[in-house]
């Protein structure tokens, strides 16, 4: 039974649709109207604003809270200065995927996390012996994602902190339409975009300003289904759908590395002394199973396959979560290979994408594989061929207008 | 029927009790064509698994009072769908404190997060990771509830594939669940889950689940392993469910008599016997306490190891080492019963209303303290003063068990000693005070109760043996513990239904694999005497 969060009163007025899903146990808007369209386009012309709250969010503080959150997460978190946020990840003993999410380095000693889902059970298992607080602070602290082209401008209208001179992935304290809270340029669109992380009781302040700040520019609020298709874009992976914690997972072999599902990057097995490390270097000297890929559809092949059953091709506006098989090239007489856990068509690229798990030597670059593809249950295939992830990766999503030379912190 | 008449068409089985698991024997031996006849002593079939109507318009559960642990294939093997066997699921685990709202555990992961984590937020955490360790390793135990015991002393090929096969599962658990598994054996239900969680009203209820039917406390070591049980259980394959049977337990019974009936046993009520009839050292049928006598080629009972070989057969008919164990066999019923009929519901005045908080069960154990110091009372012969009480509202689940508005609650209640210090002859002076202790409890948390009561039956263990006949009124025939399961129930080298009397069988909760509306021990009772060709 999902909860409200501290918007609630003001998305479920917003809302034309009544199209909810639940969200780590809170309520969520899916879109707003009848069709999320709009609200994709407004990512990707204008600007997005999305409740943010349901994600798990902890403080970690403390003259260890550095080395402890180095030791639970796969990235360096001791290296982190303040100012700056770390995308990363979690693994158990054995290097399996635990969750993924962002570490925030407010000061030496204050860090904020985020993850998918709750883990303050696992935090704290892991904390004896340091000095650091562990507070789970997802009912205390909103979280707003303001994403889109001219979400700086949008957002610059209600804050002081110099929005200009704040690179990718920093983040600053501030005040935002007169209340105090904290702003970071990270986000899940791919896109030039912001968080803000605010108290539940001013969230409400916060989300009117912007809208207010926002109409010139077209803003709107977006839900989860527009988001949907903006990660895709993004090459971005999904908890729970592009591969499962291993926490939940019951079947051993459905676990996954870092490397596994594409999250090789944020591992670095130099470092010592983090949990699953000792694991993930036997995988290297083995070589990893799997590999993330991101497959493109082959458009006339789509076309041709419903013109076979007499059909223009159809096209869902919404992003497909259903795992379906993928096969070496040929169809489905052929080996299997691994399963495409995303999907969607791009409405900014104009190509149909897909995210897939498969087997690691049938992850290289320009690899033709056969995707299952379904026309009114009829189970056919259609060739991908695996491409660049992100397959959208705007320069503005990193620019800074104001950016210090190269070099100065 | 005449004795002469019997003896000249004998049956091919009689089966002693028409509990549920004497009928589940009777209908699969029924099943496979034999010639049954099953003897009950009361007016009713069902034995611990009835309904009756002691209040105009109101049923009661008597004494059990939901099911989780029926087997599947003896539901699909006995038609009893077909039957009328309906089960609706329990919806919430509520534990209600005086001076909180108290903790409601829901079927939802999500709802029992956000309960949870009210008391602790590590707690909430870690609850699913419990739950899926749990689910784990009653996986691992589920199989054997299903089959015959395994035999560790056999060296046959079958018993020794068998005892593989557990081996199997066993090193698939990995080293991790196997520590745990070890752990769960030797150690108390509260130092168990203390290991995951830290919230006392939490840890609280969910250690009741290794005290029932023990005359044991929630730090008592071994009780752990009592909580795995109830992990076992499933409805309709979702595992862990509890659910309550449409027409009480008794309906059950009566869904399993019918499957009987229709495969061809016959069912005689107000039938009580006297001895089991032996001849040269064998069963050859039994004596009714009427002094008829009906031959049989096989007995099989349905009632407790106790009662079955100490007073139907005797001591002195028993090898002296098989009567010794079972003069140590521990029945000693810690639990009794107390069944109210209601002129309105009762509302908790911590969560008020008839909501799905009280559609499922509520438990009366507010910390491990209450718990402990209720087992205190009960270790030197006395009743609990305040103590852990299982609360179902059956009328909520079924309309049918009460007139419209009006309702019935079961109540689960231990500690109820079977030897009280003055005697457990002495019950019947100490029964309306123990029913007056369960009622001042319960309106602690429920303040209307006392005033909505219309009508109330209080069962001590030392009623349920007069009433139903079980030994010591112990619901499980003999208590689930590990010394008592598996290979040594009822007693070393006699697991597997047989008996050292020649053709008589025991089918009952006190065999394999024990206690609990689950129908195994009759089901496999009966599988094993027509595998060997003994009907």
């Amino acid at each position: 039974m999902p909860r409200k969060t501290a918007l609630f009163e003001r998305t479920a007025d917003l809302m034309t649709s009544v199209a909810w899903k639940e969200w780590a146990g809170y309520a969520a808007p899916c879109n707003f109207d009848a069709y999320s369209e709009r609200e994709y386009f407004a990512i990707r012309h204008s600007a997005g604003l999305l409740d943010l709250s349901p994600l798990a969010k902890y403080m970690v503080t403390g003259a260890d809270a550095a080395r402890y959150l180095a030791r639970i997460w796969t990235r360096d978190i001791t290296r982190l200065k303040p100012g700056r946020v770390a995308y990363g990840c979690m693994c158990d003993g054995e290097g399996k995927l635990l969750d993924d999410g962002t570490v925030a380095c407010l000061d030496p000693e204050t860090f904020r996390v985020t993850s998918s889902e709750a883990w303050l059970g696992w935090f704290e298992r892991h904390s004896r012996g340091y000095q650091v607080e562990i507070e789970d602070c997802t009912d205390r602290l909103a979280a707003l994602a303001l994403q889109g082209p001219l979400s700086r401008e949008i957002l610059q209208a209600v804050t002081e902190v110099d929005l200009d001179a704040m690179r990718f992935f920093g983040v600053a304290a501030g005040s935002i339409a007169g209340v105090n809270g904290w702003i970071s340029r990270t986000g899940y669109t791919g896109d030039l975009g912001y968080e803000i992380w605010i108290a539940c009781e001013d969230a409400l302040t916060v989300y009117d300003a912007l809208l207010v700040a926002g109409k010139p520019h077209h803003l709107e609020p977006i839900g989860l289904d527009a988001l949907d298709v903006a990660r895709i874009e993004a090459g971005f992976v999904m908890q729970g759908v592009d591969y499962i914690s291993a926490q939940h997972c019951l079947i051993e072999a459905r676990k996954s590395t870092p490397e596994d599902a594409g999250l090789g990057w944020t591992v670095n097995l130099e470092r010592a002394g983090w949990i699953g490390r000792e694991a993930l270097v036997q995988e290297q000297e083995q070589g990893p199973k799997w590999g993330l890929v991101g497959l493109e559809l082959d458009w006339a092949e789509i076309e041709a396959l419903h013109e076979e059953y007499g059909l223009p091709p159809h096209l869902s506006p919404l992003a497909c979560r259903n795992a379906v098989p993928v096969y070496s090239e040929g169809g489905a007489n052929e080996k299997p290979v691994g399963q495409a856990t995303s999907s969607s068509w791009s409405p900014t690229l104009k190509r149909y994408l897909v995210l897939a798990q498969v087997h690691r030597k049938y992850a290289a670059l320009g690899t033709r594989l056969s995707v299952e593809y379904t026309v009114e249950f009829e189970r056919r295939t259609i060739t991908g061929t695996v491409v660049e992830r992100p397959f959208f990766d705007p320069e503005r999503k990193t620019f800074t207008p104001k950016a210090a030379p190269k070099g100065a912190s | 029927m005449s004795a002469k008449g019997a003896e000249s068409n004998p049956y091919d089985a009689i089966v002693v009790g028409g509990g549920h698991n004497g009928l589940t024997a009777a209908a699969y031996l029924a099943r496979s064509g034999r010639k049954v006849l099953v003897l009950e002593r009361r007016h009713l079939v069902g034995g611990a698994a009835v309904t009756e109507e002691l209040y105009p318009g109101f049923k009661y559960s008597v004494c059990s009072y939901v099911v989780s642990l029926l087997r599947p294939w003896i539901i699909r093997d006995l038609n009893l769908s077909r039957h009328g066997l309906r089960i609706v699921p329990l919806e919430c685990s509520y534990t209600p404190q005086l001076d909180s709202p108290g903790l409601c555990r829901w079927p939802d992961p999500d709802q029992n997060r956000q309960e949870i984590r009210r008391l602790s937020r590590r707690d909430a955490d870690n609850y699913p990771e419990f739950g899926k360790l749990m689910g784990k390793l009653a996986r691992f135990a589920k199989p054997f509830i299903d089959e015959l015991a395994p035999d560790p002393t056999s060296l046959r090929p079958g018993d020794l594939w068998q005892f593989k096969r557990a081996a199997d599962r066993f090193r698939a658990l990995g080293d991790d669940l196997v520590a745990l598994q070890l752990k769960l054996t030797t150690m108390g239900g509260v130092d168990f889950l203390r290991e995951f969680f830290e919230s006392d009203q939490l840890i609280a209820p969910m250690s009741c689940s290794g005290i029932i039917g023990t005359m044991l406390g929630v730090n008592s070591p071994g009780t752990a392993y009592v909580l795995l049980h109830h992990y076992m259980g499933e409805i309709d394959g979702s595992s862990r469910a509890w659910g309550f049977p449409i027409g009480g337990t008794g309906a059950v019974s009566d869904a399993i008599a019918a499957s009987a009936l229709e495969f061809g046993a016959e069912i005689r009520c107000n039938a009580p016997i006297a001895n089991i009839r032996l001849k040269n050292g064998r069963a050859t049928g039994v004596i009714l306490q009427n002094g008829d006598e009906i031959a049989a080629r096989s007995v099989v009972s349905g009632c407790d190891p106790s009662l079955t070989f100490l007073r139907f057969v005797g001591k002195e008919n028993l090898p002296a080492d098989f009567a010794a164990s079972l003069e140590n066999y521990k029945n000693r019923g810690s639990s009794g019963k107390v069944n109210l009929a209601l002129d309105r519901f009762p509302e908790f005045v911590q969560r008020p209303g008839i909501g799905p908080h009280v559609r499922g069960d509520v438990a009366i154990a507010p910390s491990t303290e209450y718990l402990e110091t209720a087992y205190d009372e009960a270790k030197y012969g006395a009743f609990s003063q305040r103590p852990f009480i299982n609360v179902v509202f059956p009328s909520l689940l079924d309309p049918g068990m009460a007139p419209p508005g009006k309702h019935v609650m079961s109540c689960f209640v231990q500690y109820a000693p079977y030897d009280l210090a003055s005697g457990a002859k002495s019950w019947p002076d100490h029964r309306e005070a123990f029913g007056d202790a369960v009622v001042d409890t319960l309106a602690e948390y429920m303040p209307t109760l006392k005033e909505d009561i219309l009508h109330r039956q209080v069962l001590s263990p030392w009623d349920i043996e007069q009433e139903i006949g079980i030994t010591e009124g112990n619901i499980f025939h003999g208590e689930l513990g590990l010394e008592q399961l598996l290979f040594q129930r009822p007693v070393a080298g006699w697991a597997r239904y047989r008996t050292p009397i020649d053709g008589l069988w025991l089918g009952s909760s006190g065999a394999h694999p024990g206690g609990g509306i689950m129908a195994s021990p009759g089901a496999l009772a009966a599988k094993e005497m027509l595998r060997a060709g003994a009907v």
